[in-house]
């Protein structure tokens, strides 16, 4: 039975057929299970380690190298404010200090009713805007205290989520556009699955 | 030299609105590139890009055309572009990702066309959610364009192309940790030998990895040749290089300028770039090439913006990022933050790199913010002489990759530059510019 939703199932193995290996679409199927439970799930590392063809603690020692995967739950909005060199030099510490007493929570903790976690992040490549603010990875560019104010209150009454959708850095790519995958390599992957599979159960006999 | 003379090769399209579509890349000439190249053999067509002298745009610029060369001949073969961009302050590929996807692919079509490769990968950093859109939007429309997939263009030839996002890691930019990314695995540089890549690289067989901007430059030199790209700029660096410049200045942003005409001065200063610095403060130091590089001070702003020449003056072009610090930015702090930028970063396989950098910072913390003692800048130097023996640039290498030995470039200028403002921290338990 499979943890992912069927979309996301059905996706995930459109990516894994992308690739010339299996184990090469771990990235991005670990961001589609983020996408769906919005963070790095037990289960959903088992699946990732079942469709790339390796073990639950290969796949939990790979997100745990990578700053996106969370490996325990967030809340619904991961605010970003980047303290890099650039921001740092227009007030980006001051910045996320502002963030900190707003959202009343600490840096790298979530508040309590579970819709903000606030990280200080290194840059995000977006230093024309700084200090840089990103929410669930979308760059809402508030320079100032007085912005940033008035984002989270449009977050909050949920007035932006058709810009800042839930977690998952993809989710805007199958919306939109969806993957572009032969019809044929997608089947051929299919039936080289199914044969390890059945390869598999031999061998457990 | 007027500053915005020069043809505008990356960023001719920014203006519109809608650059990132198809309907204006097409009205803009997109794609007359490729339909010229599949006319020409692949040879010609990496002729035409290694007598324009590319220099590749990632960081260290080495001239494409030469890398394209040593690709070994393989049954299998890979072109992977790097767009992780995530040098702190770089942020012009961000541009050319979001704004100008279709030119990217373009490119990347035209390089894997002459590489004589099948299929080619994108990796673009995890945080461009828009990016990640736009690029794979791109790839859509090029395919039902007839621009990708088998038979391009009727011309025999067939390229797939995947792009797959990274997910938060800065070393994934060192060309050899993509690979381990794009393979699946963790982020870890790969050991030295082989140097290349394009000897063995993704899954072992012959890869050529190239920088977002370097692809992004392809069209260009395809319709107009590459001594029109040659022309452009002098000596070694020729064309225009993109400068993403941040930091005390009135107009940070992304400026397209020609190679070497220009100088430090004019991208800080000119009212069409930089715009000078807020308040008219005086410059106090800037960082040339993104953080890895070692720092300049006032006396260089008339330094040309070229590789070599900045090369000469010990420092780097690098990733074409510029931070401008002026007399109201405190030179230790600057410092500090960078430190803890490679402290978080370091990939944590070479000691001298993961002892070291949580070291430096640890003792450039306590200077910034109080307990800091004067034999802390002693320690600081012999830390870094440790990383980096000698501390000359370019670094000597005691790791596995550069991250390592460029940790010690930032601490090690703003001490030699600024050793008083070290000196007033440590008299005053702590930051003077609070
Ligand atoms: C620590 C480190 C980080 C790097 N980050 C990037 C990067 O974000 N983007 C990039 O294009 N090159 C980066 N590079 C350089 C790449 O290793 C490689 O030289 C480059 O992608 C080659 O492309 P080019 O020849 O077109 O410049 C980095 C290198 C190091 C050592
Ligand atoms: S130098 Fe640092 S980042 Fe590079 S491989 Fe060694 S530990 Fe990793
Ligand atoms: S330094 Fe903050 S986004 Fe680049």
């Amino acid at each position: 039975m499979s943890h992912l939703r069927v979309d996301l199932r059905q996706r995930a193995e459109e990516l894994v057929a992308l690739y010339p290996r299996p184990r090469s679409a771990m990235l991005p199927l670990l961001h589609l299970v983020q996408e769906q439970d919005g963070y790095v799930s037990p289960e959903g590392i088992d699946e990732v380690a079942e469709l790339t063809g390796t073990t639950p603690a290969d796949v939990r020692g790979t997100a745990s190298f990578y700053d996106m995967f969370h490996l325990e739950p967030v809340g619904r909005y991961v605010v970003g404010v980047c303290t890099n060199i650039a921001c740092l030099l227009a007030g980006g510490e001051e910045l996320l200090a502002h963030a900190a007493r707003r959202l009343d929570c600490a840096v790298g903790s979530t508040t309590d009713d579970g819709l903000f976690t606030l990280e200080e992040t290194e840059c995000l490549a977006d230093c024309g805007h700084a200090p840089c603010v990103t929410v669930n990875h979308r760059y809402v560019r508030t320079t100032t205290p007085e912005a940033f104010d008035a984002m989270i209150d449009e977050v909050r009454s949920g007035r932006r989520d058709h810009e800042i959708p839930d977690h998952g850095t993809l989710v805007r790519v199958r919306r939109n556009g969806g993957l572009r995958v032969p019809d044929e390599v997608i089947a051929a992957e299919r039936a080289a699955a199914k044969a390890a599979r059945a390869r598999r159960l031999e061998g457990a006999g | 030299m007027a500053v915005l003379d020069a043809p505008r090769i990356v960023t001719s399209r920014l203006a519109y609105e809608d650059s990132h579509t198809l309907a204006r890349y097409l009205a803009t000439g997109g794609y007359a590139a490729l339909r010229k190249a599949l006319s020409l053999h692949p040879e010609q067509v990496a002729a035409e890009v290694d007598q324009a002298s590319l220099l590749g745009r990632g960081g260290a610029g080495f001239p494409a055309g030469r890398k394209w060369s040593m690709l070994r001949p393989s049954e299998i073969a890979y072109l992977v572009v790097n767009g992780d961009e995530s040098e702190p302050a770089t942020f012009k590929d961000h541009l050319l990702v979001e704004r100008d996807p279709h030119q990217l692919v373009e490119g990347v079509i035209i390089a894997a066309y002459a590489l004589q490769v099948n299929r080619a990968f994108i990796y673009l950093r995890g945080e461009f959610a828009l990016g990640l859109e736009r690029v794979q939007t791109a790839l859509n429309e090029a395919y039902d364009h007839g621009a990708l997939g088998r038979d391009v263009f009727g011309s025999g030839f067939s390229l797939d192309i995947v792009v797959h996002p990274g997910a938060g890691a800065y070393i994934c930019g060192e060309e050899t940790a993509l690979l381990e990314g794009l393979e699946g695995k963790r982020g870890f540089p790969r050991i030295k030998p082989p140097f290349f890549p394009a000897v063995q690289g993704l899954y072992g067989e012959p890869t050529v990895v190239n920088n977002v901007e370097t692809m992004s430059n392809l069209p260009w030199i395809v319709l107009n040749g590459g001594a029109a790209f040659a022309a452009l700029g002098a000596g070694r660096s020729t064309g225009t290089r993109l400068f993403a410049l941040a930091g005390r200045v009135n107009r940070p942003g992304v400026y397209e300028v020609e190679m070497v005409k220009n100088t430090f001065r004019d991208l800080i200063y000119d009212p069409a770039l930089g715009g000078g610095v807020p308040g008219d403060r005086p410059v106090k130091a800037f960082i040339p090439g993104g953080v890895s590089a070692p720092w300049f001070g006032p006396d260089q702003l008339d330094l040309p913006l070229g590789q070599d020449e900045v090369g000469g003056q010990g420092s780097m072009l690098g990733s074409g990022s510029v931070v401008v610090l002026d007399d109201t930015s405190c030179a230790v702090r600057a410092a500090w933050r960078i430190t803890k930028f490679f402290s978080r970063e370091s990939c944590g396989q070479c000691t001298p790199c993961r002892e070291g950098s949580g070291w430096i910072e640890r003792a450039m913390y306590r200077l910034e913010h109080g307990g800091g003692r004067v034999e802390d800048l002693d320690l600081l130097l012999d830390l870094c002489d440790n990383i980096a023996p000698g501390l000359t640039w370019p670094p000597q290498q005691t790791t596995i990759c550069v991250l390592g030995p460029s940790i010690p470039s930032s601490v090690h200028a703003a001490i030699e530059m600024f050793k008083d403002e070290f000196l007033a921290h440590v008299e005053t338990q702590g930051c003077p510019f609070d």
